[in-house]
């Protein structure tokens, strides 16, 4: 089927969950540096490569996934999870996500001394933290642009007055997300009033 | 009953931990030092160190740690199940909500709007990831020029290659570790 290079659709099927399962086990063995690791990873698997997902909803997971209790990485598993497979598609992709701390940790823990210790590992881990911090700044640029690109101005202001007020003035998250969320909702509203206004005349 | 005590406990821990792993700490600190004398302080201190080492969320890395130091793997089990439970149940009612009414206008703008604020948190992140990798420490030092050349130097590659190939950020971050092993090792 490989040769062919085309899928029968009864077969993307049955290895829906099997891609599932093999993308979010491989993601997650790979979130080194915190949770938002996750979306470039996410991004490149299921909007680039898969199309399962599009760009824009890729950024609303995002925002529930941080806003919701747990573990960002896991959240967002459910989340994609959820849209690709129901709730057997949730399910599958959070034990996908899982299972790669589970097990590494579990074998870490018998000589995690060692290991907290070792200067290859330390050495190592200097250098995935920088390839970690590229990933990030990469798919910040790239979903910046996307939003330069749309020309609104209040989507500009508001990305800078948010990035001001989380880096430098520490706004918690969620009293972020319901301050956009209200700013989206009042800007829609009114933009909605304008054009019935303009329809009437 | 050590397995359920482990899976409430852990439960704690992942509905009240909102916001990422640094929201997590001070709980599972609660839980497992204070609380119930699991965990020592010292390997507390070991666990989140190690939980930066390797790949996943603190909160499962901890979870996994203290199940199998107190229970073995079903311990583990038990703690990482009990961790990710609120977060199921929650984020699959939120789920259902957002692909039942995104199709809204009123909603469409309100996810709109949080678009920014998504990529200004992760900028934040990420900047706080650059500070980290490239200083060698959580804040910005007084001195701006003290760079770790290396860790600069494969931060600056990566982020070429990423902007201009697109390969897949996972060959990046596996390429970036062993550019780490090889030139800290020589030079």
């Amino acid at each position: 089927m490989s040769t062919a290079g085309i899928l029968h659709l009864s077969e993307i099927r049955k290895n829906k969950y099997l891609t599932l399962f093999a993308s979010t086990f491989r993601l997650s063995a790979c979130t080194f540096g915190g949770g938002f690791v996750i979306v470039p990873l996410l991004r490149k698997k299921f909007v680039e490569e898969l199309g399962w997902i599009d760009e824009n909803e890729i950024m609303d997971l995002t925002a529930i996934a941080q806003s919701s209790p747990g573990a960002i990485a896991v959240n967002a598993s459910i989340l994609i999870g959820y849209h690709i497979g129901g709730i057997a598609g949730a399910l599958v992709s959070v034990i996908g996500t899982v299972l790669p701390p589970l097990i590494i940790i579990s074998v870490i823990s018998l000589f995690y001394q060692a290991f907290r210790d070792s200067i290859l590992v330390s050495r190592a881990m200097t250098g995935m933290l920088a390839g970690v911090a590229a990933v990030i700044t990469d798919v910040v640029i790239r979903m910046a642009l996307s939003v330069l690109k749309e020309k609104k101005p209040l989507s500009v202001i508001m990305m800078i007055l948010s990035f001001i007020a989380v880096r430098f003035f520490s706004l918690n998250v969620i009293a972020l997300i319901l301050i956009c969320g209200c700013a989206g909702a009042a800007d829609t509203y009114y933009t909605q009033k304008a054009a019935r206004e303009r329809g009437f005349r | 009953m050590i397995l359920l005590e482990l899976f409430l406990s852990f439960m704690k821990i992942g509905l009240f931990s909102i916001g990422g792993g640094y929201a997590a700490m001070p709980l599972i600190q609660e839980q497992a030092v204070e609380t119930h004398g699991w965990l020592t302080m010292t390997q507390f201190a070991d666990i989140m160190t190690i939980s930066e080492m390797t790949p996943g969320p603190i909160a499962i890395n901890s979870a996994t740690f203290v199940g199998i130091q107190t229970a073995g793997i079903p311990g583990a089990l038990a703690a990482t199940a009990g961790c990710v439970f609120p977060s199921c149940i929650i984020v699959l009612a939120l789920a259902y909500l957002y692909y039942r009414y995104r199709g809204l206008t009123m909603i469409q703008g309100i996810l709109k709007g949080l678009r920014p604020a998504v990529i200004a948190m992760i900028a934040s992140a990420g900047f706080s990831l650059i500070i980290l990798s490239i200083y060698g420490q959580k804040t910005l030092p007084a001195d701006l020029g003290e760079v770790h050349i290396i860790p600069a130097l494969i931060f600056l590659a990566s982020l070429l290659v990423l902007q201009f190939r697109k390969p897949d950020p996972m060959a990046v971050m596996a390429a970036a570790g062993a550019a780490g092993i090889l030139f800290l090792s020589v030079f």
